[in-house]
C-alpha cells in the first residue's frame, strides 16, 4: 500500500474552544484531530498533508451524553466503545449502539470518536448511515456559535460534509426511540470489522395495528456520500410490511442507485450486496425472521 | 515537542516531532522493540499496546497524543523473568509460530485477562478480531486464550487475582 510515515506538521492540543478557533483562523491548511483512527492512516499513506493538527481530545465541551424527553445529544468526542455500551444511547437509539459494534475492531473503537467518523464522511462507514436513518441533526460549532444541519443535508460528496471552514462538529442530536420504534442493521464485509462492501441501517415507526407509519434506511457504500435508500417512505406508508413488499421496494430503490465498481467488485456485484443487506435490515426491523 | 509517558511503570520524557507515531516512539525512542509494526495503517493489530487499560493500535496514534498517559507494552508482561499467564498459555497451546503478531495478540488480551472473566470461543474470536496471524489459522490462539482466561478466572475465584504487570509510576 506504499505506507510511509506522516509528513511533517505542527501540532497544538487545544485547551479550550478559543484555541481551536484561533488555530483554524490562523492556518487554512489546519485540520482537527480527535481519535485519529481515520486521519492518522491517511497521514501515514500521505493522502493528507495538513500543515497543522489541532487536537480536540482535551475539550470537555465536546463530551457527554444528554437525554431529555425527546432528544438524545451525544458529544462529538464520544468514542465508539462508549456508543456501544452507554446505557442512555442503548435505550434511546439502539440502532446507533448496534452500528457501533460493526465499526472496525475493538482497538479502533477504543480510540475513534463518533464525531470523527461523522465529520470524515466516509460512505462505507456505519455511523453516517445510522444517523441518516435516525433523522439526526448535526450540531456544528464555530466562533460564531452553534448551527444545526439535518443529516440529509450534511453529507455532500466523497469525504465532503456541510461543515464550513472554521467549523467543527460538536455533537449529534437524535430523536429518542419510542415504543412504536423498530430498527434493523445489516452489513457485509470480507472480514467482520473491515470496510463494508454494502450495508443498511433501518429505523421505522409502526402503528398499533402493525402497519408502517414511517421508515428510513441509510445505506453503506452505495454512492459517493452516505445516503438514504430512495422511495421507501412512500411505498411503506400505512401498509403492513411483508417480504413481498420489501422485495419490490428494494428492487425499485436499487434501480435508482449507481454504486459504481471499486476494489471490492463490479457495480452489479455491489448493487446485489447492498440490496441484500437492505432486505435483511428491513426484514429484521419488521421482525420477519432470519434471512438465510 | 515534549512528551511525557509512563511505559511499563517507568516515566519517560522525550522531545519528539509531532508526526512521530506512538509505535515509532516505543521502538526507536524507548528501544522497546517487542512491539512489532506490521501494516502501519491500522489493519493488522501487530502494534497493539495497552493505553490506560485499553488496547489500542500504537501505529494509529501520535506519540504527542499519549502525553500524560500510561502505556503497557509486551515487555511489561513478565514479572522478574517469570512469563505472564497469557505468555505461558500461548507457549503451552502452540498459539504462535513465527511470533511476529504475538505481542499484539497478548496486549489485546491483557485487559480481558485482568477482568478474570471466562469467555466462549466466539467471544474470544470477537476480542481478537482486530489482530491478524498468518501462521496459526487462529485455532491454537483461541485455545491459548481459553486456557489463559480459565486460569485467570480460577485465580480470581480463589481470591488470588491474576498476574498484573506493574504500572505504578505517577504521570503528573
Amino acid at each position: 500500500m506504499g505506507s510511509v510515515k506522516p509528513p511533517p506538521f505542527d501540532y497544538v492540543r487545544a485547551a479550550n474552544l478559543d484555541d481551536v478557533w484561533d488555530a483554524l483562523d490562523a492556518d487554512e491548511d489546519a485540520k482537527v484531530i480527535a481519535g485519529g483512527q481515520s486521519l492518522i492512516p491517511l497521514l501515514s499513506l500521505r493522502f493528507a498533508s495538513p500543515s497543522l493538527l489541532v487536537d480536540l481530545g482535551a475539550l470537555g465541551e465536546l463530551t457527554g451524553v444528554q437525554l431529555t424527553d425527546s432528544v438524545l445529544r451525544i458529544g462529538a468526542l464520544t468514542r465508539h466503545c462508549e456508543v456501544e455500551r452507554n446505557a442512555a444511547i442503548r435505550a434511546a437509539a439502539p440502532l446507533l449502539a448496534e452500528a457501533a459494534t460493526w465499526v472496525a475492531h475493538p482497538q479502533i473503537r477504543n480510540r475513534g470518536t463518533l464525531g470523527g467518523s461523522v465529520a470524515h464522511g466516509d460512505s462505507a462507514a456505519e455511523f453516517p448511515a445510522a444517523l441518516l436513518a435516525l433523522d439526526a441533526t448535526m450540531v456544528a460549532r464555530s466562533r460564531a456559535g452553534e448551527r444545526r444541519v439535518a443529516a440529509t443535508d450534511f453529507f455532500l460528496s466523497y469525504f465532503t460534509t456541510a461543515l464550513e471552514p472554521g467549523e467543527i462538529l460538536a455533537a449529534v442530536e437524535l430523536p429518542v426511540a419510542r415504543s412504536s420504534s423498530t430498527w434493523g442493521f445489516a452489513e457485509f464485509a470480507r472480514r467482520r470489522g473491515d470496510y463494508a462492501i454494502g450495508g443498511a441501517a433501518v429505523q421505522a415507526e409502526r402503528d398499533a395495528d402493525g402497519s408502517c407509519r414511517s421508515v428510513r434506511a441509510g445505506l453503506l457504500a452505495a454512492g459517493p456520500a452516505p445516503c438514504l435508500a430512495p422511495g421507501l417512505a412512500d411505498a411503506f406508508a400505512g401498509r403492513v410490511v411483508d417480504r413481498q413488499l420489501i422485495a419490490g421496494v428494494v428492487d425499485e430503490a436499487l434501480a435508482r442507485l449507481a454504486p459504481g465498481e471499486n476494489v471490492h467488485g463490479s457495480a452489479g456485484y455491489r448493487k446485489d450486496v447492498i440490496g441484500e443487506m437492505l432486505r435483511r435490515a428491513l426484514a429484521s426491523a419488521f421482525e420477519l425472521g432470519e434471512v438465510a | 515537542m515534549k512528551t511525557r509517558v509512563v511505559v511499563n511503570g517507568e516515566m519517560y520524557e522525550r522531545d519528539v516531532e509531532p508526526r512521530m507515531l506512538m509505535s515509532d516512539f516505543i521502538r526507536h525512542e524507548l528501544g522497546l522493540t517487542g512491539t512489532n509494526v506490521g501494516c502501519e495503517h491500522g489493519v493488522c493489530g501487530s502494534c497493539t499496546v495497552v493505553l490506560d487499560g485499553e488496547p489500542v493500535r500504537s501505529c494509529t496514534m501520535l506519540a504527542v497524543q499519549a502525553d500524560g498517559r500510561r502505556i503497557t507494552t509486551v515487555e511489561g508482561l513478565s514479572n522478574d523473568g517469570e512469563m505472564h499467564g497469557l505468555q505461558r498459555a500461548f507457549t503451552a497451546c502452540h498459539g504462535l509460530q513465527c511470533g511476529f503478531c504475538t505481542p499484539g495478540f497478548l496486549m489485546t488480551l491483557l485487559p480481558v485477562y485482568n477482568e478474570g472473566k471466562r469467555l466462549e470461543s466466539e467471544e474470544i474470536r470477537e476480542v481478537i478480531s482486530g489482530n491478524l496471524c498468518r501462521c496459526t489459522g487462529y485455532q491454537q490462539i483461541v485455545e491459548s486464550v481459553q486456557m489463559a482466561l480459565d486460569e485467570a478466572a480460577d485465580l480470581a475465584e480463589s481470591g488470588e487475582g491474576p498476574d498484573r504487570p506493574s504500572d505504578d509510576a505517577d504521570v503528573s
